[in-house]
């Protein structure tokens, strides 16, 4: 999986999903890749910021993208769904396919894609509007206008982000800013379930929390990993460890280009990684 | 759990992109909206420069005629001369004279307002310098008319003489006759022109990095030190712009300025003395000319001058503003 | 200091000026001057306002009333003037309902969708040179446009539509910076979930700008109430008469509604009464109209920012 040198980007191809994937040790259970990226590069203007990434993503797992600072893993986080795009002078190299169809294809219609592929962001960042606003607005601009469905879709939005009990008392009454920190990321965590997504991206999702809400998090996102295929970028090398199945490990080359160093099973990189800069990093000795 | 009822398969994310997505009508819209602006000045550049080129293409008035001083477009008082050359000057000289008030008491109340006033200070005078641009024209020109020029010709009528110590004296002029002047129309302008300098050039000093103040005070200089030799010299450029957009505005103003300079047609003298300026003859003109004769005509040639002199100012401003990125 | 200190000492000494010292004196007087001549810029600022304001309190004393306010203009006495205040506003409106929405529009587009290209800095320039051409000249433009060229007369559609020229520009800037400080955190979790980019405008980003937007409208409004110069030529510049409100056809140049008549603003009719000088109420009428256009200035001012800050409250708070 190591993969420093640049070498030319081969022909798009859709990986094959129908092929079943057993998982390494625990369940026998057969299971699909949802995101596979192949060869993925990112520049700003003349500068590479994420150098040639293949990794794949099993259907309802969560991947931890860990390293230091200014490794490109947000960077390669938002190409998933093509947030890069809003960046002027970004541009992306290489494949990302979602369930084999190559999402940086210019015919994809990004809306569907972001409707597919949902994301929570750092700051938690609710809209100035009520918590039920919040929650309907993806469905809203779906044309879902129905007043019961939307109610229903609410609350169970809410319920399955853990907020709908501190809530529902004043879902109309209140804006989503008057919230506590961690109460907001759970309710940025419900709007994008109440777009119905099969992939949530979430980029360091509580690094603005307390401890007690960043707990609350992760075993949301625990839960959370039965239906859906989550990918977190983190700094917090337990939170790694605690909520995650599999681990990427990235760090930045000579001239600063992000890369992956490897990627296993999070117990597998948090004991026995077989590259030395990944110990060194786990270790402490680096980062 | 809340039981999950993701669909296995979806539509593809190739879905061809329908009517709406491909027209953008958004997009289209508010495009023409912001692109109307390129209209307008086309337009507007297209009408008057025709207009404007009447006088000579029509009426076979030489171009050198313009810069004659004699101001003669009435047909029925003998040989029309269409001379613009007073009002040009008029133009000038009111503008000058208005920056050269206008400008230390801006850059002064920038300064004041961006380095020295407590945010208690700030908080009432910036309200009052929103107030001042709302102002009409018409209000000042009013009371330019019923205080401004009254005063001074009550109080100068001997002559206005400035003398300094050392020097002695520095300036003379006749008294005024009637207080309609140069000057008055001079000292209302700077008053109205004073808020556009003082916001420019206070943008232009809030530019400026607060570590080049913390560095020149860190080694031991006054704050009037730091401004002089650190604040003014950086934000120069920006303080330029704002003498440039006040001189724009100067020159463009009609009604205020009418209403004070005593509107004659003659070469300006002295600053104690009548002129008259391209806006005001305008103003005062346009309604007592047939539209088709000579006369009017000539008006029209004014107008043309104050465009090309506020497109020029506005060309100015941008190559002032890219040197400040260069350097 | 101490006895076995070094010949080359640093530290403070019979050689050094203490803290209080008076070496820099001249650097430190040019300092308090400036200190003080900063500080009187500001004070003049305030007495000047304060001077005009209590100069126009003093002159619209006896004059402002109900009456003035509300009735017509007469030959014989005081009268009011209550038709030019009425065509202001009326003018006014009719401006904004043009120019609000484009300037929006306008503003959307700069703020949302405009590139770093070509047509941008056409746009960018015909914004500031349109802002910068003397409204006079805007007058002009108005008169050969609308009331030579389309022969249209003088009419309050044609002076509302040369006053949206000349205000366009200041109503998109406005828009523009209105649009631009909504935080692209906001963009960026709509489009995340899905919405388009126009819905993101549309449902996010426009009712976050509210407050910024209604503080524009209100300057640009402000700034057209006074306006005089581009109406000289273009609304007419007239003798008002009685209105008769109950005349509702719109195409009647007689009636107080349309847009197809003459109408002369309280701004155009100060600049009419100041040339024409007759009449023995004429100081105190343009006193007091004097005093109600800088009442109405204060007011919108004052307005703008209570209706902006009141606006951001109710977005943001809980």
């Amino acid at each position: 999986m190591l993969a420093t040198a640049p070498h030319p980007v081969p022909s798009v191809r859709a990986i094959d999903v129908t092929a079943p994937v057993v998982r390494d040790e625990a369940s026998a259970a057969t299971i699909s890749i949802k995101i596979a990226t192949e060869h993925v590069s990112i520049m700003y203007g003349e500068k590479v910021a994420v150098r040639d990434v293949s990794l794949q993503v099993q259907a309802r797992s969560i991947l931890a993208l860990i390293g230091p600072s200014g490794s490109g893993k947000s960077t390669f986080l938002r190409c998933f769904n093509r947030m890069n795009d809003l960046i002027p002078g970004a541009s992306v190299q290489g494949a990302v396919c979602l369930e084999g169809e190559n999402v940086m294809d210019p015919e994809v219609s990004v809306v569907e894609l972001r409707r597919r592929v949902g994301m929570v962001f750092q700051r938690p960042n609710p809209f100035p509007m009520s918590i039920f606003e919040n929650v309907a607005y993806g469905p809203r601009r779906r044309g879902m206008n129905d007043r019961r469905k939307l109610e229903e879709l609410v609350e169970t939005s809410l319920k399955r982000a853990a907020l709908w009990d501190e809530v529902k008392d004043d879902l109309r009454r209140k804006s989503g800013l008057a919230l506590s920190g961690g109460q907001q990321q759970r309710l940025c965590i419900a709007r994008v379930l109440a777009t119905d997504p099969e992939v949530i991206l979430m980029d360091e999702p509580a690094s603005a929390l307390d401890p007690v809400s960043t707990l609350r998090i992760e075993e949301l996102m625990r839960e959370l990993r039965q239906a859906y295929t989550i990918v977190i970028v983190t700094h917090n090398m337990q939170q790694a460890a605690r909520v995650s199945d599999v681990t990427a490990f990235f760090t930045m080359a000579e001239d600063r280009a992000g890369y992956l160093v490897e990627v296993g099973p999070t117990g597998r990189i948090f004991t026995r990684p077989t590259e030395r800069l990944t110990e060194d990093y786990i270790s402490g000795r680096f980062g | 759990m809340v039981h999950l009822a993701t669909p296995d398969r979806r539509a593809s994310l190739r879905a061809r992109p329908g009517f709406r997505e491909r027209i953008d009508l958004p997009r289209r819209v508010v495009f023409v909206a912001a692109a109307s602006m390129i209209g307008v000045v086309v337009l507007l550049l297209a009408f008057i420069a025709w207009q404007g080129l009447q006088l000579f293409l029509k009426d076979g008035i030489p171009i050198t005629q313009i810069f004659s001083a004699e101001w003669q477009p009435d047909r029925m008082s003998g040989t029309v001369n269409f001379g613009l050359l007073p009002f040009i000057a008029g133009t000038i000289f009111v503008t000058v004279v208005a920056l050269v008030i206008s400008t230390p008491l801006s850059v002064g109340l920038a300064l004041f307002l961006s380095e020295v006033a407590p945010q208690w200070a700030k908080a009432i005078v910036q309200p009052a310098l929103e107030i001042f641009v709302g102002i009409p024209s018409v209000v000042w020109g009013w009371l330019g008319l019923t205080i401004l020029v009254p005063f001074l010709s009550d109080t100068f009528q001997q002559g206005l003489v400035v003398s300094l110590p050392v020097l002695g004296e520095v300036f003379r002029a006749p008294g005024f006759r009637t207080g309609f002047s140069w000057l008055a129309g001079s000292l209302v302008l700077s008053i109205m022109i004073l808020p556009t300098v003082t916001s420019v050039s206070y943008d232009a000093f809030r530019a400026v990095p607060q570590e080049l103040r913390t560095g020149s005070l860190a080694l031991g200089t006054t704050r009037w030190q730091a401004i002089r030799h650190i604040l003014v010299p950086a934000a120069l450029p920006g303080v330029l712009t704002a003498v440039v957009l006040g001189m724009t505005r100067a020159a463009g103003e009609a009604l205020a300025v009418q209403m004070v300079i005593g509107s004659s047609p003659v070469f300006p003298r002295a600053i104690t003395q009548p002129l008259s300026t391209l806006t005001s003859q305008i103003t005062l003109e346009m309604g007592n000319t047939v539209f088709g004769e000579p006369w009017q005509d000539a008006l029209w040639t004014m107008s043309l001058v104050l465009l090309v002199i506020s497109i020029t100012s506005v060309v100015l401003v941008r190559v002032i503003n890219s040197r400040r990125i260069a350097l | 200091m101490s006895a076995g200190a070094p010949s080359i000492d640093r530290q403070a000494g019979p050689g050094r000026p203490s803290l209080h010292g008076k070496s820099s004196r001249g650097s430190m007087l040019a300092d308090r001057v400036a200190t003080a001549v900063l500080w009187g810029t500001g004070a003049f600022v305030l007495l000047l306002l304060g001077a005009i304001i209590v100069h126009f309190a003093m002159a619209a004393w006896g004059v402002v009333s109900p009456s003035f306010v509300l009735s017509d203009p007469s030959d014989s006495d005081l009268g009011g003037i209550f038709p030019l205040l009425w065509n202001s506003i009326y003018m006014l409106a009719l401006t904004l309902m043009v120019s609000v929405p484009v300037g929006i529009l306008g503003g959307i587009y700069m703020s949302e969708y405009a590139g770093d290209n070509a047509v941008t800095s056409a746009i960018r320039f015909a914004e500031e040179a349109i802002s910068s051409v003397p409204s006079i000249v805007v007058g002009m433009f108005g008169l050969i446009l609308f009331v030579d060229e389309l022969h249209m007369g003088f009419t309050a559609l044609g002076g509302a539509l040369a006053l949206t020229m000349f205000n366009l520009p200041l109503m998109t800037r406005l828009a523009e910076q209105a649009l631009r400080a909504v935080p692209q955190d906001e963009r960026s979790a709509s489009l995340a979930l899905g919405a388009t980019k126009w819905q993101t405008i549309r449902h996010v980003v426009l009712p976050l700008a509210i407050p910024g937007l209604v503080t524009g409208v209100i300057l640009t409004a402000g700034r057209v109430f006074g306006e005089a110069a581009v109406l000289l030529f273009t609304a007419g510049i007239g003798t008002p008469t009685h209105l008769n409100f109950g005349n509702l056809d719109i195409t009647n140049p007689a009636s107080p509604w349309s847009p197809f008549r003459p109408a002369t603003t309280l701004s155009v009719y100060i600049y009419k009464l100041q040339s024409e000088g007759l009449g023995a109420y004429r100081n105190q009428i343009v006193d007091g109209s004097a005093a109600l256009l800088i009442a109405l200035v204060l007011i919108f001012n004052l307005g703008a920012r209570f209706l902006g800050r009141v606006l951001t409250r109710r977005l943001t708070a809980a």
